[in-house]
């Protein structure tokens, strides 16, 4: 991913370490992410169909992954039939390098977006800005932090980490830089906040000539687009510009119009706990008298097929964006989503970012472990992609290298530095583990000096004990008490 | 070699470790998940919709096709707007009963134009009960995509029974994919502060349905 | 029916009065349990942090000491999981690797009769009263892996419920992770002790005086948070529970 934004990021438990001790951020991902936790699940108990539609979508997915070069093939023929423009990008730059000409081609020095994840994946607001066309984020949770001059911590509200006190002050200090400034008197009550949003944003979308959307879903047999959004930012930007540039992500297409009737039921539960979602647009290519009469679709690669090739990752794939995932995550709720230096923060982010970037980055080798394997993310999937599994196939590439795809081609990664005490480590204890005998002897040596243990240990042990205690050693190993007792029914080999 | 032929190329090597897979993609995919959920009678299916229009804050009224044109007219008259925007193909004895200036779309009329009317009336393609959701597929009775979105108050006419499916999947059934489609669950709408749904922000932030049962002009 | 107690390397090491409790509790239930002596450890400490080739000869070394078994129960619900779940991935894998059927076929015995300590109780054996009694008040907690990996569901309750003298209390988040996790512990140690504390407090919030779940790892974790936070609770394993009678009452 370019754009700078998270070029030298710290490790991931470094980078948690603030957010952990950071008593409002707590708190505010506390509130948020348990507010709609219940929601979700309300909304998910309420279909009593739920199990079979998250296998249909896992398997509709899957499908358009193992054919995914015929249907990219068909969605090009369908939308050029409709009348819109494909483009295909390798990687950022170059899907970045499409949308400024495109913008330029227009004269226009400025465009309205509405949300995507594939827009900032790729870095496109910094590109087109030092090409001297500015870029205005329309989401209000966007808008929050392209004002806050901040970074997106959540897929479906990347100012989650703000509370309503924090957005009024940025909103109160920031609005006029822009525009319309926040009106006086300003609260921090939430209809009073979106009603700021809504004045300060509205000249903008009446005056916008070029609008940047992403898409959440793609028909290949019709080439129809799907954005799925609440403010109705989308639909401004959707319908209002003459000019219609969506930048979208291979893999988010599906084969039929009637697969349609799977995800629109999914995600928007999913997501934010809604039967429906307020606003969905879909469009085929152009329109005569009706919305943008230019439409380019820009297609992009970066990272997506180097994904694909890996048997075990290709499911982090079938991701749509919902971000149940970060909203159940216990390791998201306390680390907030900045730690994992991606605009793909949580679970989701610390498969998806080491697949889309490789792991050869400090965070994103360490966003492999930022998890505690409990589960939960894999559960709310509503595309159930096991991330655990797949977490944890990316620990044994980081501390074992071996094949991987990178841009396309074959390589074979080397075993990751500052690894080499863990690997050992865990090589004597598979030995000690293959010989019983020597597992013994040192079980015994632990119980026999066990007055003489520390109750902190020194060195990485810290990392224990600097907050919990150690279990004291028992007086002897259970084998022993079981060979005492039942000695006559050892069956050792 | 350009990039469309890289990308197609990563792809297929990419994919070389999945065994050969021909199924017909309607053989591919098990969908064993409902097509309705519950058996509802055709009553209690216009019922539900209304519940849910009303759960996400639409405001919904109920009238025979005689009554419309004064129903119309009284919920114009309340919000006392100066004009309504109606698309050229609405059936004018909806609005025959009502006194506010109404202005028929046109090609040539703009953005700005749009902004200074205080509603819109509309007819719809379908609604879904399950979800609460109006579908507007920019039929004659609909307009053009920012007509109901500019306006700060919409007013949309759903005929019921006809129009009215259950669920999402029977929706898609009778939609047509080579329309833009516009799918509203309720008025305009935000999350994004503190994860809490709060009404209103760019699209109209009172959204009226009105569910019209009898013989209506269309 | 031969049934074999897969103790685990941590209960053995560490927790051997939870081995005990075990065997006394099936021992009382009519089960004739056996302490295979060259067991050591089933490889999920490797797997998970990602060292999978390292932890095959542990898991082909598990099925070695296994396979002659009917039944294998262990008192951890992640190690149970590592078997039933991760063992079958791991054939799986090797067969990807291009490495043959060999690593499947010899976990594929030992993996559906390998059960959790409460899963073969309630399945298994049928019982959902032990004959237990333990007057003290206590929460549960469902680790993660005996939750959503082997869906221990409501046995562990029913089991709880059914004990003379043992007032239940609800936890309240009690399906969120405690942040154990393993080398997650040590890894992340800052975002584990965060979990681990908002465990702690959810417990102590409930009045109770013991914590229990079904996985010593987790409790070393949460009972190690007690101690620091000063909180006077403890932790128990359900086998101690569940052992516990009026004669020979467990504290």
């Amino acid at each position: 991913m370019s754009g700078g934004t998270f070029v030298g990021m710290p490790s991931f438990p470094e980078a948690a370490h603030d957010a952990v001790n950071n008593q409002t951020l707590r708190a505010n991902l506390r509130h948020a992410t348990h507010t709609i936790r219940g929601k979700r699940a309300k909304a998910v108990a309420e279909m009593s169909d739920w199990a079979e539609l998250r296998e249909a979508g896992k398997r509709i997915k899957d499908h358009t992954l193992r054919h995914l070069d015929r249907y990219l093939v068909q969605l090009e023929e369908s939308v050029t039939a409709a009348g819109g423009v494909v483009h295909w990008a390798v990687d950022a730059d170059e899907a970045n390098r499409i949308v400024i000409d495109l913008v330029r081609m227009t004269g226009e020095s400025e465009v309205v977006k509405v949300k995507s994840m594939a827009t900032q994946e790729i870095g496109l607001n910094e590109a087109l800005e030092a090409e001297g066309i500015a870029a205005y984020e329309t989401d209000l949770a966007e808008l929050i932090v392209q004002l806050g001059k901040d970074r997106p911590s959540h897929i479906l509200v990347p100012a989650i980490h703000r509370n309503r006190g924090e957005i009024r002050d940025i909103f109160a200090r920031e609005m006029s830089e822009w525009g319309r400034p926040a009106p006086d008197g300003l609260t921090d009550t939430p209809a009073e906040l979106a009603e700021a949003a809504r004045l300060h944003l509205r000249e903008k979308f009446l005056r916008a000539k070029v609008g940047v959307s992403g898409a959440n879903f793609m028909v290949a047999e019709t080439g129809t687009l799907v954005v799925v959004e609440s403010e109705g930012n989308g639909r401004m930007c959707l319908t209002l510009p003459e000019t219609l540039i969506s930048v979208v992500g291979i893999e988010k297409i599906v084969p039929t119009w009637r697969d349609l009737e799977v995800f629109l039921q999914t995600l928007p539960r999913s997501s934010t706990a809604e039967r429906m979602n307020p606003y969905t647009s879909t469009w085929t290519g152009t329109t005569g008298g009706d919305g943008p009469q230019t439409f380019h679709l820009v297609l992009i690669d970066n990272g997506r097929t180097d994904t694909l090739a890996d048997e075990v990752g290709r499911q982090a794939l079938r991701c749509i964006r919902c971000s149940a995932c970060l909203n159940v995550c216990p390791v998201y709720e306390r680390a907030g989503g900045h730690a994992y230096g991606s605009v793909y923060p949580g679970p989701i982010g610390a498969i998806l970012s080491p697949q889309l970037r490789g792991t050869a980055s400090e965070i994103d080798a360490s966003l492999p472990y930022a998890s505690s394997l409990c589960g939960a993310c894999y559960e709310v999937c509503p595309v159930a992609i096991d991330i655990p599994e797949v977490l944890v196939h990316l620990r044994e590439r980081i501390v074992e290298g071996g094949p991987a795809t990178r841009e396309g081609n074959k390589v074979v990664l080397k075993p990751a530095k500052g690894h080499a005490a863990e690997r050992a480590a865990m090589r004597a204890a598979r030995w000690a583990f293959g010989h019983p005998g020597a597992l013994r002897t040192g079980q015994r040596l632990a119980s026999r000096t066990r007055r003489f243990h520390p109750r902190t240990l020194p060195g990485p042990g810290r990392a224990w004990s600097d907050t919990r205690d150690l279990p004291a050693v028992p007086a002897e190993p259970f084998r022993d008490w079981w060979q005492r007792t039942h000695g006559g029914k050892d069956t050792t080999k | 070699m350009n990039s469309r032929d890289l990308i197609l190329g990563r792809v297929r090597r990419a994919l070389a470790d999945v065994p050969r897979d021909d199924t017909p993609y309607d053989q591919a995919v098990d969908r064993d998940y409902l097509r309705e959920h519950g058996n509802r009678s055709v009553e209690e299916t216009v019922e539900l919709l209304a519940e849910n229009l009303a759960d996400y804050r639409a405001v919904v009224h109920r009238c025979t096709g005689d009554e419309l044109p004064a129903l119309l007219a009284g919920i114009l008259a309340a919000r006392g707007s100066a004009s309504v925007v109606v698309p050229p193909g609405l059936a004018p004895e909806w609005l025959s009963a009502s006194d506010t200036a109404r202005i028929e779309d046109r090609t040539a009329s703009t953005v700005y134009d749009l902004d200074k009317v205080g509603s819109v009336v509309t007819g719809c393609a379908l609604a879904i009960a399950e979800t609460g959701t109006i579908v507007l597929d920019g039929g004659p009775a609909q307009g053009r995509r920012r007509i109901t979105l500019v306006p700060d108050h919409h007013i949309c006419v759903v005929r019921v029974p006809d129009q009215v499916v259950s669920s999402v999947p029977q929706a898609l059934e009778r939609l047509d994919p080579a329309r833009p489609l516009t799918w509203i669950s309720g008025p305009s709408a935000t999350s994004d502060i503190e994860l809490d749904r709060v009404e209103g922000v760019h699209g109209p932030r009172t959204l009226e349905v009105v569910l019209v049962s009898g013989e209506v002009q269309a | 029916m031969r049934v074999a107690l897969f103790l685990t390397c941590v209960n053995d090491t560490l927790y051997p009065d939870t081995g005990r409790a075990v065997v006394k509790l099936l021992t009382r239930l009519g089960v004739d349990v056996d302490f295979p002596m060259a067991q050591t450890c089933c490889g999920q400490a490797h797997y998970n942090t990602g060292y999978r080739h390292e932890a095959e000869p542990l898991a082909r070394h598990f099925s070695d000491v296994f396979a002659g078994y009917e039944a294998i129960v262990t008192p951890s619900g992640s190690c149970g999981a590592m078997v039933r779940e991760l063992y079958p991935r791991m054939g799986e894998r090797a067969r990807a690797e291009g490495r043959g059927d060999g690593l499947a076929a010899t976990l594929a015995p030992v993996v559906p009769k390998t059960y959790e300590l409460t899963e073969f109780l309630v399945d298994v054996l049928g019982v959902t009263d032990v004959g237990a009694y333990y007057p003290h008040t206590v929460t549960y907690h469902p680790t993660c892996h005996g939750l959503r990996g082997l869906g221990l569901a409501d046995r562990p309750f029913k089991l709880l419920q059914a004990v003379k003298g043992l007032e239940l209390r609800e936890l309240p988040g009690a399906d969120e992770c405690c942040g154990f996790g393993g080398t997650f512990a040590l890894k992340n140690s800052d975002v584990s002790a965060a979990m681990g504390t908002d465990k702690v407090r959810n417990a102590e919030s409930t009045g109770a005086e013991v914590l229990c779940a079904a996985d010593n790892s987790c409790l070393m974790h949460i009972g190690g948070t007690m101690t620091r936070l000063s909180t006077g609770m403890r932790p128990v394993h359900i086998a101690e529970i569940l052992a516990s009678t009026e004669e020979e009452p467990s504290v």
